[in-house]
């Protein structure tokens, strides 16, 4: 299997520099703590977690999106293009990224599509700038280039003449899906692509994702709180929790055998239609990230937690083939801090 | 009380307008009637964004006066009560909104937001029975005083700041509280806490819930009963089972099939939808409002608006039960 994403190590929060509250100034919140995984080709990949647990950082930082106050503390995120093209996104600046890596060979999906549009620009204009700076096409062929690429997709030919705010929710990510793919990159990141919609057009949006991604035979990374979009959608996936990644294995194996405590915690508070059996939550709440815990970050909520999980921190070791977690329970070596 | 119904919603609709000085109406909620028992239940009203569920939550809190219809809280129209009544509605009536930080004033403490609902609602003045009272429903929610005492709404979190909401709506005893989506800012794995807790209270203390929600799998996992809106009608009513289960109007549905859930994922990546039409257009449709995407769609459809048709224990608002 071909790589097209290798993380190693990656490291990366926000520095806080509130004027006015003194003891917060230089403040950092540790959102993302050494975090490491590899995608291949031609394979859906799920990144699920709770609010604040560091999973839009991650496909921020995996991007090279650094926006003030995100910082990145180390580590690298090398991606890969059709041709076997390696960059390392950590290492690039801004200019370089928008120059050579972005739109062309991975592509960033935000929750809110109004985050990529201009909201002063027609929808054709977004399609021709991307073509002309990357392709060097001509405004009027790049025009047509978009007719006949939105009607690949199934949007009305209409929306192309039209701004942003005249179309609804559900086609304005369309269009952003669209974009999106236009170049076919081999790495497309999708931050909470369908959160902000409701459920029809949530799975019109996500059925348009998957077969593009069929199609191209790319990487395609979900990242969304809603574990049944993961469920129904991507072959691996991830859970984090507190900045760290917890467990990453098959989808179908996270939801029917989960190893991690937290992971299980997730899975049995999920309703279902059809089963009115009780659900339970977990009690507490998240750890705060500007001093999390010591050992595992899970352990102050974690029902099995024994002395180690204070003391030490689990790393991510392979349980069963392709089904990692990062937790003491499944450790031989319990009793022998690193 | 004579009145069989604790609760009922008679006709009720309510207009906006757009357009240039607001002059083309359309109706956010339109014609809605329903009826509550004074047996405890969880009523769950639900719908996509636009279906006028909040506008509907409104009207029945009192905060929004409809253009027509009348919401008749135990005998009485609540827009029609004398200033003393009010009071007593507002007692009796109690709301929980999505996001808990809009809920509370952020310059303010929340002890202090506490104590003023505490002496607004029940006329006390002694301190130290106010402190009592608000106690007593902060532990009911699972929290205590001391957790919160001194504390602006920012040190908590999101599921805490909610119970805190939910803490401040149970002071006056109420017997109904309208839950506008109240966890869908919440995380997962909190969330069910906060819906068990509207089941025991309905159990335990006899509070009956209209719970507003997009989510119909935590619906199905709380109420007892359950209208599915669609541009401001309610297209399907009746036990939350024979709704969600048996689906009888073809918009519940298409909203069931697309509901994305995990043991069903052959199903769900073949099958296809076809994504919404035009909002406002909808709106003002003479017949059937899902009749543009409906795939049983007749020529009656377009023309006339269907009543609501019995079947079995469901009332559905579809032709193809005539």
């Amino acid at each position: 299997m071909e790589p097209s994403l290798i993380v190693e190590g990656l490291k990366a929060g926000y520095k806080l520099q509130t004027i006015g509250s003194s003891e917060e100034v230089g403040v950092y919140v540790d959102a993302v703590s050494g975090v490491s995984f590899t995608l291949y080709r031609n394979e859906v990949f799920g990144i699920a977690g709770e609010s604040g647990c560091g999973k839009s950082t991650l496909i921020k930082a995996v991007y090279g999106y650094y926006e003030p106050s995100l910082v990145l503390r180390g580590g690298s995120a090398r991606i890969y293009g059709a041709k076997g093209e390696e960059f390392d996104t950590t290492r690039m600046d801004r200019g370089l990224l928008e120059k050579r890596v972005w739109w062309k060979h991975m592509s960033y999906i935000p929750q809110s599509s109004m985050n990529v549009l201009n909201p002063t620009m027609r929808i054709r204009d977004h399609f021709a700038e991307i073509l002309r700076i990357h392709v060097g096409m001509k405004k009027g062929e790049a025009y047509q280039e978009a007719r006949k690429y939105l009607e690949e997709v199934g949007l009305p030919v209409d929306a192309l003449s039209a701004f942003p705010h005249q179309l609804s929710g559900g086609m304005r990510q369309r269009v952003v899906i669209a974009l999106a793919i236009l170049l076919e990159p081999s790495l497309i990141l999708a931050d909470e692509p369908s959160s902000a919609l409701d459920v029809i057009n949530q799975k019109v949006a996500l059925t348009l994702l998957r077969e593009k991604q069929e199609a191209l035979k790319n990487t395609l990374v979900i990242v969304s709180h809603d574990m049944g979009v993961h469920g129904v959608l991507t072959h691996r996936m991830a859970i984090m929790y507190a900045g760290k990644i917890v467990e990453i294995g098959r989808t179908a194996d996270i939801f029917w055998k989960p190893l991690h405590p937290y992971t299980k915690a997730l899975i049995e508070s999920l309703p279902r239609l059809g089963d009115k059996s009780k659900r339970v939550g977990l009690s507490g709440s998240p750890p705060d990230l500007k001093k999390p815990p010591d050992g595992c970050r899970f352990h102050p909520r974690c029902p099995y937690a024994m002395l180690i999980c204070s003391r030490a921190e689990p790393s991510l070791r392979e349980i069963k083939e392709g089904h990692y977690t990062a937790c003491w329970l499944y450790s031989e070596a319990v009793g022998e801090p690193r | 009380m004579s009145e069989q119904y604790m609760l009922r919603v008679v006709k009720l609709s309510r207009f906006f307008g757009y357009g240039f000085l607001g002059r083309v109406k359309f109706p956010a909620v339109d014609n809605v009637s329903f009826d509550m028992e004074y047996k405890p239940k969880i009523f769950t009203i639900a719908g996509e964004s636009g279906c006028g569920k909040s506008t509907l939550a409104r009207m029945i809190l009192g905060i929004l006066e409809p253009s027509e219809g009348a919401v008749i809280y135990k005998g009485k129209n609540i827009y029609a009560l004398k200033s003393k009544e009010r009071r007593w509605f507002y007692r009796e009536v109690q709301a929980i909104f999505q996001d808990p930080y809009d809920t509370f004033n952020p310059l303010k403490k929340v002890d202090r937001y506490l104590y003023e609902t505490a002496r607004n609602l029940l006329d006390l003045k002694d301190a130290g029975k106010t402190q009592d009272i608000v106690d007593a429903c902060l532990k009911r929610v699972g929290l205590s005083f001391d957790e919160i005492k001194g504390k602006y709404p920012s040190e908590f979190s999101g599921g805490q700041l909610q119970r805190i909401s939910i803490a401040r709506a149970l002071i006056p005893e109420p017997k109904l509280i309208v839950a506008d989506e109240p966890v869908s800012m919440i995380d997962a794995s909190m969330r069910m806490n906060i819906l068990n807790m509207f089941k025991e209270f309905k159990e335990a203390e006899e509070i009956s819930f209209i719970y507003i929600t997009h989510d119909l799998a935590t619906a199905y996992y709380i109420s007892d009963e359950i209208a599915i809106m669609y541009r401001g009608v309610i297209v399907e009513m009746g036990p939350a089972d024979e709704v969600l289960i048996k689906c009888h109007h073809p918009y519940t549905k298409a909203l069931i099939e697309a509901l994305p859930e995990p043991s069903r994922r052959d199903d769900w990546l073949t099958r296809k939808v076809k994504p919404p039409g035009m909002e406002v257009k909808e709106f003002i449709m003479p017949g059937c409002k899902y009749a543009d995407i409906c795939p049983y769609r007749e020529d009656i459809c377009e023309e006339k608006k269907p009543p609501m048709f019995d079947v079995g224990n469901v009332k559905t608002a579809c032709w193809l039960y005539k």
